[in-house]
């Protein structure tokens, strides 16, 4: 038998693993641009990271992970674009897994762009 | 890692265009890429989009993708799952501003579909796999049964329940609160809690879709329902021909027991409960109350008198409270969310949204559920994405066989129990019938003539007997041999029936015709005085003409005419013989110069 305490421990374990389902448009949206140019330069490791950072931070109610076709930056691929609602949209590129992990924990979570790896820092170089 | 849920369709809709089929290609396409461990498959209740099924949807980025097809689910793995493009030629874009959208997609909550929906009682159907408690659990699922054991006192349940304003949606509309307050009044050591599954309406489904869809709410609120008035089992009555539901119903119920949520000492409460199916054969009339309740007595289901009202003396004799399901489905929220929230949508008088059944001639066929309020122009214009080919809107029917019409002029007559029941209609169970100008609305009167002279269980004379007469004179009428007498006798005899058959079917059987009568009497008229059918719908009253100007003489049709009833010789006009033509209706079809019409 189930007490309510074990009802709100499946409850808050499943919340995060149906969220996705219940998309209103003001989430975070973390966007991996995944042409085939971007899953040749490893989008597919920093798609995994990132939707693994998110769920290990347990962020999915109010971050959305997804992807899109080729974003038109091939050189720069993997290319990461963070949408916070009612903010600038930041590109990140050339972008690994352990970057990955950097943005989710520093960005997304700390509120503080990671400058390095954002177009801006790699464009001017 | 799960970083994409597809959702595919598994309501009886669906599933009869095929979306099992597509499931198993899918699971095999992510097999073969090696994408098992990304994207998660999730088979739910239904979306409410029948017409365009099979559906299915893929979060996180919530495109909808309509009538899938085998052949289509490769392109579907390898563009949007793998590389992330939606495939646009089959996303579901209608907006209805007749613009097809490919840049960049509206969501499913813009569309015209579903944009002026509330989803309260299919809050989870189409968005949680009905087979999985924990889904349900992660909707907020049996909080409020935890809530109501561990917090409130049964007088407190009731309390809410009668402050809300929920009204039975099975259709009477009675107040749901005051109920379940004199089943709890009433004393007594064993009551009973029933759920009412068996919508007998003809064209109605949205019962079935809940119970697909979302079987935990209706096991949650009937639990509740049990504590509230003091009972300890509940019996919910199902029709045998709801094999998914049924099926689903079982393997939630196995769930609940499994977690302890049915059962003894739920949530440690030191209360019982337990709930068991009940099937029925799929007779309307034991969709009726007191017949329901002989049925699962195991006794022919016919009604009987009230009072005794089930509250009182119901199921064995013991004080009972029947709900319908769409009802049930509405009450955990109303727990969870309270009586503000609920007061907030709907008119002054009927608080909440209703789920209908839209069918018919209208674009979007399917399960919309709006507010109560909406103007039937918003269900049937925009929801319903207008009336196909073109036709112009005559009438709608709701009410299912003991409801009425709403004829066009009335087409923005805001929909709740007060202003339908004003109208001459009612709200019944949610079936929602539209019909063009091409519906005969004195044969609409009798196809639900002949299906409660079908239906009624033949106890009392005004019902079996009353009915059929009724019948016979609609027969008349349509073959071309009534009188204006007869409209006279049809009002006599409904009125009759009305005031004295014992239960709600004969007592209801006539308002199909009142209903037509009183908005389509030129109709009737036509038909007894001109011997005419305005819609062209009954046989009797048509005949085929061939247009002299227009026949080239082509011979086509006498060649078509399975009872040789044209002549004419190559090159000249032919004509029609009416004594011999049977209307089938064939040379209109092959007459490749439309000169073949009826009249
Ligand atoms: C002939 C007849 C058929 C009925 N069929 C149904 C039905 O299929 N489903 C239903 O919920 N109520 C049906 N009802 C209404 C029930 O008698 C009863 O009022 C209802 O189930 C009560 O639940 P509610 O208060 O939640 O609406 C029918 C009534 C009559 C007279
Ligand atoms: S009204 Fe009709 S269905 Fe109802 S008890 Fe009488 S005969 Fe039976
Ligand atoms: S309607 Fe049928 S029976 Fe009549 S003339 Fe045409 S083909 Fe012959
Ligand atoms: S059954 Fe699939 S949308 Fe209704």
């Amino acid at each position: 038998m189930k007490t309510l305490a074990e009802l709100a421990e499946i409850r808050e374990k499943m919340k995060g693993k149906v969220a996705m389902r219940q998309n209103d448009g003001n989430e975070t949206r973390i966007i991996v641009g995944m042409g085939t140019c971007g899953i040749a330069a490893g989008a597919r490791p920093v798609l995994a990271a990132l939707v693994e950072e998110v769920s290990k931070e347990k962020l999915e109610e109010t971050v959305t992970v997804t992807q899109t076709g080729c974003i038109g930056i091939c050189q720069y691929e993997p290319v990461v674009e963070v949408i916070e609602p009612g903010k600038e949209k930041v590109t990140y590129v050339k972008m690994t897994a352990e970057k990955a992990q950097r943005v989710v924990a520093e960005h997304i979570k700390g509120g503080k762009v990671v400058t390095a790896f954002t177009i801006g820092a790699n464009v001017a170089k | 890692m799960i970083r994409s849920h597809v959702l595919i369709c598994g309501g009886t809709g669906c599933t009869s265009s095929g979306s099992a089929k597509l499931q198993t290609i899918l699971e095999q396409e992510l097999a073969a890429r090696g994408l098992t461990e990304e994207i998660k498959i999730v088979k739910t209740g239904c979306f409410g989009l029948c017409e365009h099924g099979p559906v299915m949807i893929v979060y996180p980025d919530g495109t909808f993708y309509s009538r899938v097809q085998p052949e289509d689910i490769a392109e579907i793995v390898e563009e949007h799952l793998l590389k992330g493009r939606v495939v646009t030629r089959l996303a579901y874009t209608d907006t209805g501003d007749g613009e097809a959208k490919t840049d960049e997609l509206p969501s499913l909550s813009d569309t015209a579909f579903y944009r002026s929906q509330q989803r309260i009682a299919l809050r989870n159907c189409g968005v949680i796999n009905p087979e999985v408690i924990d889904e349900y659990i992660a909707m907020d699922g049996y909080k409020a049964l935890g809530k109501v054991l561990t917090e409130m006192t049964p007088a407190e349940v009731i309390d809410v329940i009668t402050k809300s304003g929920l009204r039975g949606r099975g259709g009477a509309g009675f107040p749901t609160g005051r109920k379940w307050a004199f089943a709890a009044a009433t004393p007594g050591e064993i009551k009973y809690v029933c759920c009412n599954a068996d919508e007998g309406d003809p064209g109605a489904f949205m019962d079935r879709s809940v119970l697909e869809g979302d079987p935990h709410a209706v096991i949650e609120a009937m639990t509740i329902a049990g504590y509230a008035i003091g009972a300890h089992q509940g019996y919910v009555y199902v029709r045998a021909e709801y094999p998914i539901a049924i099926e689903r119903l079982r393997i939630a119920i196995a769930q609940a027991k499994e977690y302890g949520l049915l059962g003894k000492n739920i949530f440690g409460s030191g209360f019982d409960f337990d709930l068991d199916l009940r099937f029925g054969a799929g007779a309307f009339v034991c969709g009726e109350e007191t017949a329901l309740m002989t049925s699962i007595e195991g006794q022919r289901g016919e009604p009987r008198p009230r009072p005794p009202f089930p509250a009182v003396k119901g199921l064995f004799g013991k004080p009972t409270v029947l709900n319908n399901v769409e009802t049930y489905a509405n009450i955990p929220l109303i727990i969870n969310n309270g009586v503000e929230w609920f007061n907030s949508i709907g008119t002054e008088t009927s608080k909440g949204t209703k789920v209908f059944a839209l069918v018919g001639k209208v674009n979007n066929t399917g399960l919309v559920e709006v507010p109560m309020g909406t103007p039937l122009r918003t269900i049937i214009e925009e929801i319903g994405g207008g009336i196909p080919n073109g036709k112009k809107f005559k009438a709608a029917q709701t009410g299912g066989p003991s409801g009425g019409c709403i004829p066009a002029h009335l087409i923005d007559t805001p929909i709740d129990y007060e202003n339908l029941l004003a109208i001459g209609s009612m709200m019944g169970s949610g079936g929602l019938i539209v019909m063009d100008e091409d519906t005969c609305m004195v044969d609409i009167a009798k196809f639900f003539l002949e299906f409660t002279v079908d239906e009624s269980c033949g106890k009392c004379t005004a019902c079996r007997i009353g009915t059929k007469r009724l019948l016979q004179i609609l027969d008349k009428i349509t073959s071309g041999n009534g009188t204006m007498e007869d409209l006279d006798t049809l009002e006599e005899l409904a009125a009759h029936i009305k005031t004295t058959a014992l239960c709600g079917l004969g007592q209801t059987a006539p308002n199909p015709i009142l209903s037509t009568l009183r908005y389509f009497k030129d109709e009737y008229i036509a038909h007894i005085v001109d011997k005419r059918c305005p819609a062209g719908v009954c046989k009797a009253l048509l005949s085929y003409v061939i247009d002299a100007e227009k026949c080239k003489g082509c011979t086509a049709c006498a060649r078509k005419c399975p009872v040789n009833a044209i002549s004419g010789s190559v090159k000249n006009p032919h004509v029609i013989d009416t004594a011999k033509c049977i209307k089938c209706g064939a040379c209109v079809e092959t007459c490749r110069f439309d000169a073949i019409y009826k009249k």
